[in-house]
């Protein structure tokens, strides 16, 4: 029986198998993973997972979208190339200043050794417009909050104190204070830039040449996101999902 | 005619043995320096916070909160004391509750005052936090709480120099339950933080409120042996018996406090997040080693700990210095506190990310500081000045 044979046979749950075999069904699953998909055992389970509505996914399961939209993004990692034009697409679209610490999305790098040679690998981060924000519950004033149709985190900047807390509390460093705007401001899918004039990307998906930032509903089963998402073959990973942000913005490499 | 209401009034509570031109120098100084400090402060909204704090990104917090943090603490320890002896009576500290609720009031003032220029939009705050509440926020209500703390005390204090001890017993209540909730709700600030393994976690509550004892005790020793100090006065028996208690309340946090410092380092090594081990490193032999083995654990608990068993609770001078040791050392660990929280990158291992972020406040962060201790001195003096009498009265019977 191969995969795709296997993946349409209707899934009787293991939870009802007396233990002796529920081991040996989970022993037979790492074989067919390790033979199947070239060892990415941890890809299968997490998004069998995740179609089962498993908590320890990293993808919200089907049916447990809280908004009538739900964006989020999907970054193939291995396919940057740091070329920074969703940098500047960002900055134009959203008059993100040109200082240093002020960037709503950025690209980090860093250097691994395999086998002796270097390689650099870079990152594409923004605001992960997390389904449980740490900044949103923080914040005194609700100065930034979900918005109830995208669920995309938005900020109020009229109704920011400025007490930096969100700052702290957000485990991917993706606020900061706005001079120009005296408050915080980050990332927010382009929502008033873009998606409320009909766009269908934001600016920094639209702009990227190596086709990294895959931008969507990731509730709509017909969405690319949604296909790179509940792709079995696809290893998803998310930032720091110890904090328990549950985080929209999905990594794997492609 | 309300003048002269007023001046009788206050022929019952001031001192008029303070009024010497060498107090009188003091309490100026003391202003001067809030005028400097604060004013710092207060320019810092028009030169801009960004030009003038050292805050980042990266590190969006760092001395103003710790200060903050400290103030708030010792004025919450500070109110509990008073509560409890006006509450249950009976307790040696009774004959200097009085001075405590001042000194609360005072030290919570302190603390609104460093806040205050912290924030980037304080004025948004007052219209903001009422109008558009947000009931997750540990930050609002700990504004909420202290704010209500703070009204009460003031409330309770009129009631304590008009004799209304009825409204003072009942507000001072109040008063008191609202600062132990608002310190709880500020360690919630930190403590609630997953993405800040080094606050993260139920301790942290346990121990903020810990400190307040210890502050709040220390506190009180500093305090009353100041006010006989300046008066150039013995003290009386029954205020020595209440310093006596205060320094055994004080003995006694001293070692939980401790062995929880103790614990709370040692758990990070141990297993857990790798960003709460780096951060406890800080602590241990990184950029905050030295305040930390130097100021939190020699200056502010060893060494108190040494003069108290050496002053066998007799020696009320060397208790106060034991107290004022251990404020110093509560003052650093607070700022130990915040900064290790934040020093640490959440990026690790990207971006040539240190493992430390550089963090040192800047020339307007300390002026601001002296400007609220400026604010506590003076706030101390002209208390000690105009309600002498009420502080003092119940300690000579
Ligand atoms: S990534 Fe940060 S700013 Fe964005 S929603 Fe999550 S916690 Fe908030
Ligand atoms: S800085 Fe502004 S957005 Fe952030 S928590 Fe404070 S009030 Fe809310």
């Amino acid at each position: 029986m191969d995969i795709t044979t296997l993946e349409k046979e209707k899934n009787e749950g293991i939870e009802t198998l007396p233990s002796e075999e529920r081991r040996k069904f989970l022993k037979m699953g790492l074989t067919v993973t390790g033979v199947f998909l070239g060892g990415t055992v941890l890809s299968l389970t997490s998004v069998k997972k995740a179609l089962c509505g498993n908590t320890d996914s990293v993808i919200p399961a089907d049916g447990q979208y809280p908004y009538p939209k739900h964006y989020g993004m999907v970054m193939r990692q291995n396919h940057c190339i740091d070329c920074e034009q969703c940098l500047d697409a960002c900055r134009d679209t959203n008059h993100v200043p040109a200082e240093h610490d002020a960037w709503r999305t950025t690209i980090q790098e860093r250097i691994t050794t395999v086998d002796g040679t270097e390689k650099r690998e870079f990152r594409p981060i923004l605001c992960n417009h997390c389904n449980r924000p740490p900044c949103v519950r923080v914040c005194p004033t609700k100065a930034t909050y979900k918005d109830q149709e995208t669920g995309i985190v938005v900020m109020d900047y009229k109704k920011c104190i400025g007490c930096k807390t969100c700052m702290a509390a957000c485990p991917y460093n993706a606020r900061y204070f706005s001079h120009d705007r005296y408050a915080i401001d980050k990332c927010n899918f382009c929502l008033d830039t873009r998606l409320a004039k009909g766009e269908k990307e934001t600016a920094c998906a639209a702009a990227c040449p190596a086709d990294v930032r895959v931008f969507g509903d990731i509730k709509d089963s017909t969405s690319e996101i949604y296909r790179l998402l509940h792709e079995p073959d696809n290893k998803i990973w998310v930032i720091r999902p110890e904090c328990g942000a549950l985080p929209n913005v999905f990594y794997m490499n492609a | 005619m309300a003048t002269n209401a007023i001046t009788t009034f206050f022929n019952q509570t001031q001192d008029t043995s303070l009024a010497t031109p060498r107090i009188n120098r003091f309490t100026l100084f003391f202003l001067f320096i809030i005028i400097l400090g604060l004013g710092c402060g207060v320019a810092s909204f028009i030169i801009g916070h960004e030009k003038v704090y050292n805050y980042t990104r990266d590190v969006p917090w760092g001395l103003l909160i710790s200060t903050y943090a400290f103030w708030a603490i010792t004025s919450t320890g500070l109110c509990i004391y008073a509560a409890i002896s006006h509450i249950f009576g009976g307790t040696k500290m009774a004959v200097v509750s009085n001075r405590m609720v001042w000194m609360s009031i005072i030290c919570i003032l302190g603390a609104f005052a460093t806040i205050g220029v912290e924030i980037a939009s304080p004025h948004r705050m007052l219209i903001y936090n009422i109008i558009s509440p947000n009931p997750t926020s540990n930050i609002w209500w700990m504004g909420t709480l202290y704010g209500l703390a703070v009204g009460c005390m003031i409330v309770e204090f009129f009631g304590i120099v008009t004799g209304l001890a009825r409204i003072a017993v009942i507000l001072g209540t109040i008063g008191a339950v609202a600062e132990v909730l608002a310190n709880s709700c500020l360690s919630g600030v930190f403590a609630t933080l997953p993405s800040r393994p080094y606050w993260y976690g139920g301790q942290l509550p346990i121990y903020f409120l810990t400190a307040a004892f210890l502050s709040g005790a220390s506190a009180i020793i500093l305090f009353n042996q100041l006010a006989y100090k300046i008066r150039g006065q013995e003290m009386p028996q029954s205020v020595k018996d209440a310093l006596k208690s205060a320094g055994k309340a004080m003995t006694l946090v001293l070692i939980l406090y401790s062995v929880a410092t103790f614990w709370r380092l040692i758990m990070y090594f141990v297993g857990g997040s790798e960003l709460g081990r780096i951060a406890a490193d800080a602590l241990i032999s990184g950029p905050l080693s030295v305040p930390f083995w130097v100021f939190e654990v020699c200056i502010g608990l060893i060494i108190p700990l040494i003069l108290i068993l050496l002053s066998r609770l007799q020696n009320t001078g060397m208790m106060a210095i034991a107290g004022l040791l251990i404020l110093v050392g509560q003052f650093v660990a607070r700022y130990n506190l915040v900064a290790g929280g934040l020093l640490v990158p959440g990026t690790l291992g990207w971006d040539n990310a240190p493992t430390y972020f550089n963090y040192v406040p800047s020339f307007f962060e300390f002026a601001v500081v002296m400007g609220s201790l400026g604010l506590v001195c003076f706030g101390f003096l002209v208390g000690e000045r105009v309600f002498g009498k009420t502080f003092t009265q119940k300690e000579h019977h």
